[in-house]
């Protein structure tokens, strides 16, 4: 059955929400109008206002309530309408969720989602990659998936997660992103597990989330123009971080490029290459490159974000660069 | 109530006593002329209701029953203290008294409880919530928004607004253009009842009166306390800016003597039995400072766990930097 991004994150709330009755969703305009991308169409009347509640625009009152629910047993999901708009719940998050459990023992199981990353036109605040706004808060995870299989793997995981999750999912992934998904699959990922998207040995390519195809892209071109082959791993989960699997394919390439949509400074690709350079230096052949978004807000014009925007030609430039080193 | 009044009062001055001795660990927020608000509100609540304290609720969390010898374990950051050493001051939550504790920015417990009272109200419980902000903490966002989410949700919660004059060394009327602030809870649609927060007896009535509201289903009630801080923000503020006269005024409204007096007008109590109700708080709380002191310090290796609900601690290889003897000190691919 052709399933697009969308429809699996879909899918994995319904099973999540069918299987146990203790999850439960909340947002901004989830119920009656069905969420603003349309991923609760028909949750109010399958599960009722119960399950499936309205809320005042307030993320922060949000997140808060989610919090409250999962220290009663409840498996809370939060819907941000953008992204962005996580940004009024930081307090929640970093101050509440994330510390709750180190501080009193009593843990905070919940998942804050919704549509990330930019390509969509859409301006500096439904467009952002908030990941590294909360890379240096213990106590969270984080899961960006690229592809259906993984959306709807890795959200139901993350809905039985007993930690708080972040999950970002991709909007210009939304309804491109189209795999044939058996009805009835029983998908679940664990958390914290990269996946090899394509096998190489003359470099190793560490992305995630939408940057996953323009990865893929520029992979392809270096084969078929100069004849070698880029490991392409798709990260999935950014924190835990699968620091072994990015280890293990640099042992294997000798290189290493990083690419992220999100702005460069602070970004994750330089924990990454912290990382590896404290854990593998000896095999590295070349320099760690990276290759990301400009040090900006995300600029709405078309030839401005896609200047903002890494490009497959930018991934092939850093990939010949490191490959010729 | 009279117990728990004592109780509040004497348990706060061992802690004072503790901490200039060293014993207790970085601040102490006494709430020494308002502990009538938190145990009178406090006792409205029954089994399997909960309750979120804010800094000056010993009162309201002793009366939900936490042993005294768990707040000197607290603060005297032991490993066996109900936060593990963790975290400091009332910040504990537990889960089996219905405690939830706050964190320091201000006003968010209110957004947290909210998710408690929405799990009450969907599981048809008839549990409540009830928790407290001083009129500083209405300042906040989460305050406001935990506000307008507790009405338009119609969750069934208390909020008491401890309005003692002093948002640590602000004037409450510099803090807000309302003088009444029962005025505030208006624009959101939600009753609210006004009460002299030093007197213990009428502290209760109003709790009953907004606990029953949201145990009927009638949604969120905000009680606004009037009453006074007669110390500094913490143990190391020396309360400069708090006019004398003032103090002596509210002084003369202390509300244990108050009710003490009450309670010897009524007959309802000789003065040798409110003696004796002090020699037992004084013997209970002794052993419970003896107790605390005896216990055990955390093991530094603590710091690691309980980061993620995961059976091992957390060990980063490198944390340290090479070469650094101890866990996860020395990884090196081969």
């Amino acid at each position: 059955m052709t399933t697009t991004y969308l429809e699996a994150i879909r899918r994995a709330m319904l099973t999540e929400m069918r299987a146990d009755p203790s999850v439960f969703i909340m947002g901004e305009d989830i119920a009656n109008y069905g969420g603003a991308f349309k991923i609760t169409e028909g949750f109010l009347e399958e599960f009722g206002p119960e399950r499936v509640v309205d809320t005042p625009i307030s993320e922060a009152a949000i997140v808060g309530a989610a919090i409250g629910a999962a220290h009663m047993g409840l498996k809370p999901i939060c819907e941000m309408q953008f992204i962005d708009f996580i940004a009024p719940a930081f307090d929640m998050i970093v101050n509440f969720a994330a510390k709750v459990r180190y501080r009193t023992g009593v843990g905070a199981g919940l998942v804050i989602r919704g549509p990330c990353g930019g390509g969509a036109r859409a301006g500096p605040f439904h467009s952002q990659n908030v990941e590294s706004y909360f890379a240096n808060v213990p106590g969270l995870k984080m899961v960006a998936p690229a592809t259906a299989h993984d959306a709807m793997g890795l959200l139901r995981s993350s809905i039985r997660d007993p930690d708080p999750v972040l999950y970002f999912e991709h909007k210009f992934l939304y309804r491109r992103v189209k795999e044939d998904l058996p009805e009835n699959e029983d998908v679940l990922i664990p958390l914290g597990k990269a996946r090899t998207h394509r096998e190489g040995d003359a470099l190793t390519l560490v992305t995630y989330g939408a940057m996953v195809y323009k990865a893929e892209e520029a992979a392809d071109r270096v084969a078929n123009q100069d004849g070698v082959e880029i490991e392409v791993l798709d990260l999935r989960t950014l924190r835990p971080l699968d620091t072994d699997a990015i280890v293990a394919s640099v042992m294997k390439t000798g290189r290493l490029l990083i690419v992220h949509e999100a702005p460069r400074f602070g970004g994750f690709a330089g924990e990454i290459t912290a990382q590896v350079c404290e854990e593998a230096f000896e095999w590295l052949d070349a320099p760690i490159r990276r290759v990301t978004a400009i040090d900006t807000p995300v600029p709405y014009s078309p030839p401005l974000e896609d200047y903002f925007l890494p490009q497959t030609e930018d991934i092939v430039t850093a990939a010949r660069w490191l490959l010729a080193y | 109530m009279f117990r728990d009044l004592v109780r509040t009062r004497a348990l706060e001055e061992r802690l004072e006593n503790l901490l200039k001795q060293g014993h207790v660990v970085g601040g102490l927020y006494r709430s020494l002329g308002q502990e009538a608000t938190a145990v009178g509100t406090a006792m409205a609540l029954d089994d399997g209701d909960w309750l979120a304290p804010s800094i000056r609720d010993l009162g309201a969390v002793l009366v939900r029953g936490l042993p005294p010898v768990d707040v000197v374990l607290q603060y005297t950051a032991r490993a066996a203290g109900p936060c593990s050493g963790k975290d400091n001051t009332n910040h504990y939550t537990v889960v089996d008294l219905g405690i939830l504790g706050p964190v320091s920015p201000l006003g968010t417990q209110l957004c947290v409880l909210n998710g408690v009272a929405l799990t009450f109200r969907n599981r048809g419980s008839d549990r409540v919530c009830m928790t407290y902000q001083g009129e500083g903490a209405t300042r906040t966002g989460a305050s406001h928004e935990g506000l307008a989410f507790a009405s338009a949700l119609r969750l069934p919660i208390v909020v008491v607004i401890e309005h003692n004059r002093w948002a640590f060394s602000t004037r409450s009327e510099q803090l807000a253009a309302v003088r009444d602030w029962a005025d505030v809870p208006k624009a959101y649609g939600v009753p609210t009842i006004s009460v002299d927060g030093n007197d213990v007896l009428a502290c209760r009535e109003a709790g009953v009166e907004a606990v029953s509201r949201a145990r009927r289903g009638d949604g969120p009630t905000v009680i606004v306390a009037e009453t006074y801080r007669m110390v500094g923000h913490a143990q190391h503020d020396p309360q400069s800016y708090m006019p004398a006269e003032e103090l002596e005024e509210w002084r003369g409204r202390d509300p244990i003597a108050r009710y003490e007096r009450y309670l010897l007008e009524q007959g309802l109590i000789t003065s040798d039995e409110l003696l004796s109700i002090r020699h037992e708080v004084d013997a209970e709380l002794d052993a419970a400072v003896d107790q605390a002191l005896a216990a055990a310090m955390p093991q530094p290796l603590e710091a690691r766990t309980r980061v993620y609900d995961a059976p091992e601690p957390d060990v980063t290889p490198w944390t340290r930097g090479p070469g650094v003897a101890g866990p996860g000190a020395a990884l090196v691919r081969t």
